[in-house]
């Protein structure tokens, strides 16, 4: 409870927010409206038009609600029109890629612990990546691979998969390095073989920034699906429908959109906690 | 065998007998005639490559054995970049590569070279006007913010939830509608990087504001300092490396989010509209040369606020050398 109450009254605050600027925002067209017909608005009257209109500047809480709601459960998944099906499509590019990327990701890591020419070769490389606005590379690599001949689910999965590439690298050659002098003397004195080494200590103490990573990973990942539909003028998808929705001004759409997209980022992000929560505990690094 | 090479040759042999295995059981294995795999092997071109390849590769590893000082591996990672370019160059020059798929090092730098004034003009408009307003806005609202709810632990655990929630959302699909309320032009773009800034600065400093110690702030309280005192002279400067890591991670968002803005909608200027419309037209050199242009430009804004911070936080143990 001690939690629970102030998260939500800042959620109360914030919708309180909301709906005052929705009807400061959606007032000056109804108000508009009126005056061509020649009418006068009363308070109340304005108050309800704002949050009921067609094509808000701003939609109320409870339109988008009721989009999502409708997206979600109004017809089979497998409609055109459903969020889920959207929601899948983009979902299914953004794991496709997370799997590549934090795949070679770990590997190169791997490299870079055990080999002092690719450490000081890549390291700094792929430190310096981070600071480099990756996605403005996405338009390109879509159109790229598309008059090659790959084109759907590929492309999208490649950009999310070099979103994730280098949070896991860094993470992970961390996470390598972590056990400290007197372990890996330790191990020395056992005579362990480098692989031994690696699986029986490294590997194992790499969990807690294996996991960090992942987090930052998958939600990179989502980004990159969700960039890598817009430009091409992909027809499904999160990124198809922010887009089809803010060139025809249905502004419901894209919130609802939205709504869809930080569901779907939360879910992500909740799964990888919950396997990290599980796989600390069993092996006994819980905090 | 091996052991009686020596360590730097071992694992480029090891990399060039595996890339060539390569080029030998894929053919063979998808059932192509032999002949066909000798003609492979026979080309010049894929011996060129794999030559400058496992030499350059040597040749770093040799020297990074001996690389000891900061400089010598400076000059090993630069020899790693430079490989890569030599390979690319070589690559599209020996295959032919077209333009519209791949263009050479040369033809970007050639295109950054006579086209100069367009990236510096959209450089502006994107960088100075759309990404840095937002930035400074962005971090100067989260700061405030995390010392306006410092007071109160209720609005922190309300506030602190929420902010790590976003901080994880897709927050550059905002750039749509953000560009519907504020314009084309370079506002819409500071708006989409104020909100995709203010949640990672502002969990960031909360986070810094608690890291000043019990025993510091008993010490803070035994001299009667005030809360304002104590904020500057204690806990504003504990807080430092906490903000500065949320400073850098806004940098790279900061240009992210100014260049997706533009995939919506701008005026015929900015790094964003110049990648999707030169995209949407093939000329990729020029693509490529805007990216060299955001590359550069987002390794110098992380630089400059990294250098920055080593003057803020010189007494940090992160800093000393």
């Amino acid at each position: 409870m001690n939690r629970v109450l102030p998260i939500l009254t800042v959620v109360a605050v914030i919708v309180a927010l909301w709906y005052a600027a929705t009807v400061w925002m959606n007032a000056p067209w109804v108000r508009d409206q009126a005056a061509r017909a020649g009418q006068e608005v009363t308070t109340s009257q304005l108050v309800r038009e704002t949050l009921n209109q067609e094509r808000p500047v701003l939609p109320a809480p409870h339109q988008v609600i009721a989009e999502l709601w409708k997206g979600v459960s109004g017809q089979a998944v497998t409609s055109k029109r459903s969020l889920v099906y959207h929601a899948w499509i983009t979902v299914s590019a953004t794991l496709l890629g997370f799997a590549i990327g934090a795949g070679l990701g770990i590997l190169l890591a791997i490299g870079i612990v055990h080999n002092r020419a690719m450490d000081l070769s890549v390291m700094p490389w792929a430190i310096a990546s981070q600071t480099i606005p990756i996605l403005a590379i996405a338009p390109m690599i879509i159109v790229v691979l598309n008059s090659v001949g790959v084109q759907g689910l590929i492309p999208k999965a490649i950009i999310s998969a070099y979103l994730s590439f280098f949070p896991v690298v860094v993470g992970m050659v961390k996470g390598f390095r972590s056990p400290d002098r007197m372990q890996l003397d330790l191990l020395k004195t056992y005579s362990a073989s480098q692989s031994q080494t690696f699986w029986k200590l490294r590997w194992p103490s790499s969990a807690p920034y294996l996991f960090a990573s992942l987090k930052v990973a998958v939600a990179a990942s989502l980004v990159g699906a969700i960039v890598g539909e817009m430009p091409t003028g992909a027809v499904a998808g999160l990124g198809a429908r922010l887009l089809s929705g803010s060139y025809y001004g249905q502004t419901i759409q894209i919130w609802s959109t939205l709504f869809m997209a930080a569901l779907v980022a939360a879910a992500l992000v909740a799964i990888v906690g919950g396997i990290e929560r599980v796989t600390l505990k069993r092996m006994g690094m819980a905090r | 065998m091996s052991g009686a090479l020596p360590g730097w040759m071992r694992m480029p042999l090891i990399g060039f007998v595996l890339v060539l295995g390569f080029f030998v059981l894929v053919p063979l294995l998808e059932g192509l005639p032999v002949a066909e795999v000798g003609r492979v092997l026979a080309d010049p071109r894929l011996w060129t490559v794999l030559l400058v390849w496992v030499l350059a590769w040597m040749g770093n590893a040799w020297l990074s054995e001996r690389a000891t000082t900061r400089l010598a591996k400076g000059v090993v990672a630069a020899c790693f970049g430079l490989t890569l370019l030599l390979l690319w160059e070589l690559m599209t020059r020996l295959y032919a590569v077209p333009e519209v798929i791949l263009p050479s090092p040369s033809a970007i730098s050639a295109k950054i070279a006579s086209n100069l004034d367009t990236l510096w003009i959209d450089f502006v408009q994107t960088f100075v006007k759309g990404a840095l307003t937002g930035y400074l806005i962005g971090c100067a609202a989260a700061i405030l913010t995390a010392i306006l709810i410092d007071r109160s632990s209720f609005l922190q655990r309300g506030l602190l939830p929420i902010g790590n929630f976003v901080a994880a959302l897709p927050i550059v699909g905002i750039a749509p509608i953000l560009v519907m309320w504020f314009g084309f032009d370079w506002q819409s773009k500071a708006a989409v990087v104020v909100v995709m800034v203010f949640f990672p600065v502002l969990v960031n400093t909360v986070a810094g504001l608690a890291a000043s110690e019990q025993m510091q702030r008993d010490l803070m309280a035994t001299w009667n300092a005030s809360y304002w005192q104590t904020l500057f002279k204690l806990r504003l400067p504990a807080a430092m490396p906490f903000i500065f890591n949320g400073l850098k991670i806004a940098t790279t968002l900061a240009l992210i989010g100014a260049i997706v803005a533009e995939f919506f909608g701008s005026p015929i200027k900015g790094m964003g509209f110049r990648i999707s419309t030169e995209v949407g037209r093939l000329g990729l050199d020029m693509v490529w040369a805007e990216i060299a242009v955001a590359a550069l430009a987002g390794s110098a804004f992380y630089g400059l606020v990294a250098l920055i911070e080593r003057r803020v936080t010189f007494w940090h143990p992160s800093q000393r050398h």
